[in-house]
């Protein structure tokens, strides 16, 4: 474990020191983000919209019920904007795009495309993990930005469509405005940010230090997933105690 | 007709001393000597897991030796003056091509990847690498469309816009048909005429270690034990090497 988080250490530090080269590398940045956007757009969006829509509707009947109805809107939106956007986004692309990294750059280890480009005097870490760590870390807060967004109008359709809440578009919109504020949601993007680069790592990590055959890879796979999971909950701990301040 | 290589296209001398390697308290390779000449085909053959592949990798420097040195033009492989001055090129046994990029792409990731040269510029070298290899007109194919040996072929034209002074071949002909064996040794035979590379051949292939080598070094169990020209080594009295020359499946 200390010697993956050591390798991590490194493998962040070099990717730091290359990130110059990202104008060199745009091409590989644009396909990998495009990746990451074709990919997981549609996925984003089905998401954050039903998770705003059920968080309006385990919290809209309750806040009604109460006579506190117009305070729908900032909770849905608060929640989603700080906490459950950016963390359940992290996850989804923690095994799209982080599973797809780890199995592609694992294969390129194990069928010696990497011992390739080292012999073609090709750094791995700027043909590989640079454009795939800008990307990520580009790509999943704007996904986040989209997640926000739907999950707000998820929200808004269930607290208007639904007979136990029936509030107005308007009424949820100014709930919302009147909690969440410009911040917040630049809170919840930074968190993003944060968790892209995780995952961008432990994937990239994975995948460069892939042994044996396809089951190293499925092996790899698993645990740039797995670990990118635990990462960004235990990351998103510390963030929510340090923002908080 | 070619030209004759300049002096910085002419194949270097490779001197190993000394080398050692071990793996997971096995030891891979036991302190190994021997010397290749510029211009020199240098075949090592030897049975599976004698410790062929991990003396190529230690040769191209993706390994380093616990003991023991390589000196490339009597300097040391790692040394940036070699880095800087000498270029060289390895085959690896499954071609190695990178599969999400087309034929061309591979061919010219050197000189793109690097800047070396302008794209019109760096697409003309791949088209001339590739009528080479005997691979016209395959630059947009991807490398799932292409047979075992036309995947070599694509990795030795690779190696060549490298403008290589020293190729390391790993089992070139492994997993190959005859025919294409036959192409590969010719590919190896050829480069040597044309641009005088030092060619370091690893096989287990006997046809093809006599069909082209210089001299050949005979390694088991991480040890050298011959070095001599194809007709030296083929009467040299060591049980294991006549053991080895001599397997086949009619004795069975």
């Amino acid at each position: 474990m200390f010697q993956n988080i050591g390798e991590m250490v490194v493998l962040f530090w070099r990717t730091l020191l290359a990130l110059p080269l990202t104008w060199r590398q745009r091409q590989k940045v644009f396909d990998q983000f495009f990746e990451i956007g074709n990919a997981s757009l549609l996925m984003v969006c089905i998401l954050s919209g039903f998770i705003g829509a059920v968080i309006a509707l385990q919290t809209g009947p309750l806040l009604v019920e109460r006579g506190i109805a117009s305070a729908v809107g900032g909770v849905v939106g608060y929640s989603i904007c700080k906490e459950l956007a950016p963390v359940m986004m992290a996850i989804l692309i923690a095994g799209r795009i982080g599973s797809a990294m780890a199995a592609e750059i694992g294969s390129m280890r194990v069928y010696q495309e990497i011992d390739a480009l080292r012999t073609m005097n090709i750094n791995p870490i700027h043909y590989l993990v640079l454009p795939r760590m800008v990307a990520i870390s580009i790509g999943l807060p704007v996904l986040v930005v989209f997640a926000i967004l739907v999950g707000w109008l998820g929200g808004a359709f269930v607290c208007v469509a639904n007979p136990r809440i029936a509030i107005s578009f308007a009424a949820f919109l100014s709930g919302l405005q009147d909690v969440v504020k410009i911040k917040d949601v630049a809170n919840g993007v930074f968190k993003s940010f944060v968790f892209a680069v995780a995952v961008g790592l432990v994937s990239c990590h994975q995948g460069l230090v892939t042994l044996g055959g396809p089951r190293g890879i499925g092996r790899s796979v698993t645990k740039a997933v797995v670990n990118s999971i635990v990462l960004i909950v235990v990351l998103d701990y510390i963030l929510t105690r340090v923002l908080q301040k | 007709m070619m030209n004759a290589p300049s002096d910085n296209q002419k194949g270097v001398s490779v001197q190993v001393r000394g080398l050692r390697k071990t793996y997971h308290g096995q030891e891979v390779l036991k302190g190994l000597d021997f010397e290749v000449n510029p211009g020199e085909i240098f075949v090592i053959m030897g049975p599976s897991g004698s410790g062929k592949s991990v003396l190529l990798r230690h040769l191209i420097g993706l390994e380093e030796p616990d003991t023991g040195e390589i000196l490339i033009e009597g300097k040391p492989i790692q040394s940036p003056e070699v880095m800087n001055q000498y270029r060289m090129a390895m085959v690896f046994q499954s071609g190695a091509l990178l599969n999400s990029l087309a034929v061309g792409e591979n061919v010219g990731l050197y000189l793109a990847e690097h800047r070396l040269k302008p794209p019109e510029e760096i697409a003309r070298i791949v088209a001339e690498k590739l009528e080479v290899v005997g691979l016209k007109g395959t630059e947009n194919k991807m490398p799932s469309e292409l047979s075992g040996g036309m995947k070599k072929r694509v990795a030795i034209a690779r190696a060549l816009v490298i403008e290589p002074q020293l190729i390391l071949y790993d089992e070139p002909t492994s997993e190959l048909d005859p025919l294409s064996a036959v192409v590969i040794a010719e590919e190896i035979l050829s480069l040597k005429q044309r641009i005088q590379v030092t060619s370091l051949v690893v096989s287990h292939d006997r046809d093809l270690a006599f069909g082209v080598a210089d001299r050949i070094a005979v390694i088991s169990e991480g040890q050298i034990r011959t070095i001599g020209t194809p007709e030296e080594v083929k009467h040299k009295p060591d049980p294991v090497i006549q053991k080895f020359l001599q397997a086949d499946f009619k004795r069975l």
